[in-house]
């Protein structure tokens, strides 16, 4: 009977959700997009994965034990995430190097100079990406297309992207119709049967990383539905206007990563707002500024520059957009 | 068909171990100690002498002021000490002390267990009685119940909320009361009823207690007036705020009383205390507790005199297991950790919870990932995160203008986070520093 009590405040109890538990889901997540990119890039897809995680988790972890000489974090997983997200946004055939320079960019710089997770203002693995497109603009758009089971990595036959063909020939002046010939067909688009990121090009294997989540509340639909929503409509509105000009919206929500930015780049927790509304306005955001990027922009694609654009907003959104408080508006009873 | 509260609210395990427990006895213990503070309000002035002999029922503190409760004797016997002694808060405040001789009762006391179910008393009579008998809100709030049963001048009340949620894991001592004495129960509810002049009362129950909900259901149908309202299980919907949405749709405003939207509400215990104080001509000298934890051999629900030590209601539950590494009284989400045992039951202790160790301690903390779980969490519109960097930063004018005022405590935040930030803890410094502020700037 001697024991010795545990005193503290309220409450006694935890939920058993952790931030290791948190990234581990987002991990398994991914897992179907990583299958699927190994089904259509072959060996390359897992080079660029384990090289990408690696160089993540150790850069972190250096970083910590001999710079900052703090306790080291890359239990938590999230050093992980960004490497796995790191490596779905670049191509399959990217060499080694680049790859770990994009990770020390992505944890190094965009990450721990912030101090560390919780406190980067932008997405780090887009940081790394954007970083490595500007930097090494050759090797990261040369895009292996799929063909079966491949063991070839940096010597892949390569291709532009559906956005690419689309992008280059509108500025020629062909027609969309004519266009559309080009590219593969919509159903193989949402199986990923096309050229482009190793992790972007499987948007129903992302789909399915995506339900898993909101199944299990890792994120909520809000994110995910804003981006994809306001850009059907957006490119919606110009395909009804001018269909000979511009991409039917569906393509447009198929291809170039708008998948992988809307379910899992936009919805890092750290960089994107906590009330449903402020996801909602900066999902919608993102949506627009693609748009206006692929439509009127320099690059075919779009998504990365979107999502640190409005990263950049996060902060505002937090501070202006606040939940309903209970009992704000005083009723008579 | 089950209505709740629309925004936040979590769902912790149940952990109802002793929802099948009927209400027990726990036999006198030697002593009782009987705080004279056992409410919100001042501190009653004791009117027995060291030496005097009392009986069970017997006044020992005369309420100080409008804002205070009667303290009676639990037991009979002799006053051996009156002195300061640690109560559950910890802290020392005055008590007083009684040697339990047999177990004589005031005469005035009806002890049969025959329900009385006319009401033959006037409002200002039940008030009255009410207030003599020392009656306080049973759910944890301890507020004089008298003064919530007299609705001031320019105010107007059209409906009673009986709170029967028990939304808190474990405590199971409402949902015993309500299954054993629903009929007591539901005349106590026609008592305030009559005390607030109002025609129509809503019981609210939450799902997980079917047995309760259909008991009161059918026995509500002799009653005039009463309904029963099931709530789907969530947390805090035992909140005032957040029961009177549940099962009315009126909100009541920020900064604001039930009263404001025309509601009270009162405990489903203290509706009982009502009938046996109105029917009976019972003082609040015992209550029904529940004791309970993973590790106990015999968790139940004890009806226990006032200022019996809680050493004797573990000792009642099968004893103190060897792993136990928190005692809680109260809820998990809202009671207070013991430093020791050796502590009177007051009138306000709804549950003794035992954890053992490996549930005892809170995880590591880790860096806030801004993922916003505590604003969803949150029952009152709020932003945890906010609140608790604010105070944490002292930036006590801010945390006041983000409302941390509004905070009613109830941990969702601190529970829900993955981080395993502590956000109450802040909060509630922030929380304490603010009202210190306004109550300053009021006075001068």
């Amino acid at each position: 009977m001697n024991n010795i009590l545990n005193v503290s405040p309220s409450p006694h109890q935890q939920s058993s959700e952790t931030t290791r538990k948190l990234m581990f889901g987002v991990v398994i997540a991914l897992l179907p997009a990583l299958a699927a990119s190994v089904y259509y890039f072959g060996i390359g897809a897992i080079i660029v994965t384990l090289t990408s995680v690696l160089a993540c988790v150790a850069c972190e972890f250096l970083i910590q034990k001999y710079i900052l000489k703090t306790k080291t974090s890359i239990s938590d997983g999230s050093a992980v995430v960004t490497g796995l997200l790191l490596a779905f946004n670049v191509p399959s055939n990217l060499p080694v190097l680049i790859i770990v320079i994009g990770a020390v960019i992505s944890i190094g710089v965009a990450k721990m100079t912030f101090g560390g997770l919780g406190n980067n203002p932008f997405n780090p693995a887009l940081v790394g990406r954007v970083f490595l497109l500007i930097s090494f603009p050759v090797q990261m758009t040369s895009w292996p297309v799929p063909s079966g089971f491949k063991t070839g990595y940096t010597d892949a036959v390569t291709g532009a992207t559906p956005l690419g063909i689309i992008s280059e020939g509108v500025k020629n002046g062909e027609s969309i119709a004519v266009l559309m010939d080009k590219v593969p067909s919509h159903m193989q688009l949402f199986y990923g049967y096309m050229g482009g990121s190793m992790g972007e090009v499987a948007a129903a294997a992302l789909i399915l990383g995506g339900i898993f989540m909101i199944w299990r509340k890792i994120i909520t639909w809000h994110i995910p539905v804003a981006v994809l929503a306001s850009a059907a409509l957006f490119t919606g509105i110009l395909w009804m206007a001018d269909p000979a000009t511009y991409a039917d919206p569906l393509f447009h929500l198929l291809t170039g990563g708008m998948m992988l930015g809307a379910i899992f780049m936009a919805t890092d927790y750290v960089t994107s707002p906590m009330t449903p509304k402020g996801m909602i306005i900066y999902g919608t955001g993102i949506g627009v500024i693609t748009v206006l990027i692929r439509t009127w922009g320099a690059y075919p694609e779009g998504v990365s520059f979107a999502i640190l654009i409005m990263n950049a907003f996060v902060p505002l959104l937090n501070m202006y957009i606040k939940p309903r408080r209970f009992g704000k508006e005083v009723m008579n009873g | 068909m089950f209505k709740t509260f629309p925004k936040g609210g979590i769902h912790p395990p149940e952990n109802k171990i002793t929802a099948d427990k009927a209400i027990t006895v726990l036999p006198l213990p030697s002593a009782v100690t009987v705080p004279l503070n056992q409410h919100i309000g001042a501190p009653a002035i004791p009117v027995v002498e060291k030496g005097a002999a009392v009986k069970a029922g017997q006044i020992i503190g005369q309420a100080k002021g409008f804002v205070s409760a009667n303290i009676h004797s639990p037991v009979s016997g002799k006053v051996s000490k009156i002195e300061p002694v640690a109560d559950t808060t910890g802290y020392k405040q005055m008590a007083i002390v009684i040697d339990v001789e047999g177990d004589e009762w005031i005469e005035t006391t009806d002890r049969s267990a025959t329900l009385v179910k006319e009401v033959t008393m006037t409002r200002e009579q039940i008030v009255e009685r009410c207030r003599e008998c020392g009656l306080v809100g049973l759910g944890g709030a301890t507020f004089p119940t008298h003064i919530k049963m007299t609705v001031p001048a320019g105010k107007k009340c059209d409906m009673l909320i009986i709170n029967g949620v028990e939304c808190e894991p474990y405590l199971t001592s409402d949902h015993r009361l309500m299954v054993e004495k629903g009929a007591e129960v539901l005349t106590g509810v026609t008592i305030i009823m009559k005390a607030l002049g109002v025609s129509s009362a809503v019981v609210g129950i939450e799902a997980n207690k079917p047995d309760a909900i259909s008991q009161l259901t059918s026995l509500a149908g002799g009653f005039e007036g009463i309904s029963v309202q099931p709530l789907r299980v969530k947390y805090p919907q035992g909140g005032e705020k957040q029961l009177i949405k549940a099962c009315t749709g009126r909100e009541v405003p920020s900064g604001g009383l039930p009263l404001d939207v025309g509601v009270v509400v009162q405990n489903v215990g203290t509706a009982f205390a009502v009938y046996e104080a109105v029917q009976k001509n019972k003082p609040l000298i015992e209550r029904v507790v529940t004791v309970t934890g993973k590790s106990l051999s015999q968790p139940g629900n004890f009806l226990v005199r006032i200022g019996t030590s809680v050493t004797k209601l573990i000792e009642a539950a099968g004893g103190m297991p060897g792993d136990t590494g928190k005692i809680v009284n109260g809820g998990p989400m809202m009671g207070k950790a013991l430093a020791m045992t050796d502590v009177p039951v007051t009138k306000g202790t709804s549950g003794i919870i035992l954890f053992p160790d490996s549930e005892s301690r809170r995880d590591e903390i880790m860096p806030c990932i801004r993922c916003g779980k505590c604003s969803t969490a949150c029952a009152m519109g709020l932003e945890p995160w906010l609140l608790s960097v604010l105070s944490e930063k002292t930036m006590f004018e801010k945390a006041e203008a983000e409302k941390i005022t509004d905070c009613m405590e109830c941990g969702a935040c601190s529970y829900t986070c993955p981080a395993k930030r502590p956000l109450l803890d802040y909060i509630r410094l922030g929380k304490a520093t603010v009202l210190k502020m306004i109550r300053e700037r009021i006075t001068k």
